[in-house]
């Protein structure tokens, strides 16, 4: 640990408060995203493990909670999915100057929505036509 | 791990996971039902079982570099940091190896 370098104190920057809250929000998702798949294991070997294990498996998954921290994962995983395009993006050397990277930030927090948006429509629409 | 080992695997598992993750999302909720047999009759696919390993040992993988850098960030002494690293370690390699072998289970026949 003691080996790795540190980056330059944060307050050497002038930060701008889109740039804290895109990559705070990138970060948060990250986690979010870490504790569904925690969720997507239990799942597999639930189903693995029998009928009764997925029958309990999924109805612990339906509860109103449960269906809360689904929704919240699926919404953390677009958002950190476009994030993530916009950092392997920023590695090529491309997009990073000031009024490049704000029109990004917009550009994923639209498209995010658009995407949450389109998902919804369709897990809620395919499940009134079963 | 050297920085720029890090810094190299969680590039390479982004570009994975980029791919992995949309197929997973789409594959997922384009099933009929999520009703068990529906489920275990996709998950024994070959490219299915094999993507979906890929999927969750990669995300794991990525998921523990993520939190990594979370923990070095904001978890202060080397005692508590050397802790929460164990233990993040510990649940990402477990998320990884349940996962993997639940899907191999099912897709070799084995979860009838």
């Amino acid at each position: 640990m003691h080996e790795r370098p540190l980056s330059p104190h944060l307050s050497v920057y002038r930060m701008y408060r889109y740039t804290l809250l895109t990559s705070f929000a990138n970060r948060m998702a990250g986690v979010a995203i870490s504790v569904g798949f925690v969720l997507l294991a239990y799942w597999l070997i639930a189903l693995a493990g029998g009928a009764h294990a997925y029958a309990q498996a999924s109805a612990l998954l339906a509860t109103a909670a449960m269906k809360i921290v689904l929704a919240l994962v699926l919404m953390a995983t677009v958002y950190h999915l476009l994030a993530g395009i916009r950092h392997l993006v920023w590695d090529t050397g491309h997009g990073l100057e000031r009024a490049q990277s704000q029109r990004s930030a917009w550009l994923i927090v639209g498209l995010s929505i658009v995407l949450v948006l389109l998902l919804g429509w369709w897990i809620l629409g395919s499940r009134s036509h079963p | 791990m050297k920085a720029v080992q890090h810094w190299w695997l969680q590039r390479l598992t982004s570009v994975a996971l980029v791919p992995l993750t949309v197929w997973f999302v789409v594959s997922v909720l384009s099933l009929p039902s999520l009703d068990r047999p529906t489920v275990i009759t996709w998950m024994s696919g070959t490219w299915t079982a094999l993507l979906l390993i890929a999927f969750v040992v990669v995300g794991a993988w990525h998921s523990r570099l993520g939190i990594q850098v979370i923990i070095e960030d904001y978890v202060h002494g080397a005692g508590n940091k050397a802790l929460a690293l164990a233990l993040s370690a510990f649940v990402h390699i477990a998320v990884a190896a349940v996962g993997a072998f639940a899907v191999l289970r099912i897709a070799l026949g084995g979860a009838a």
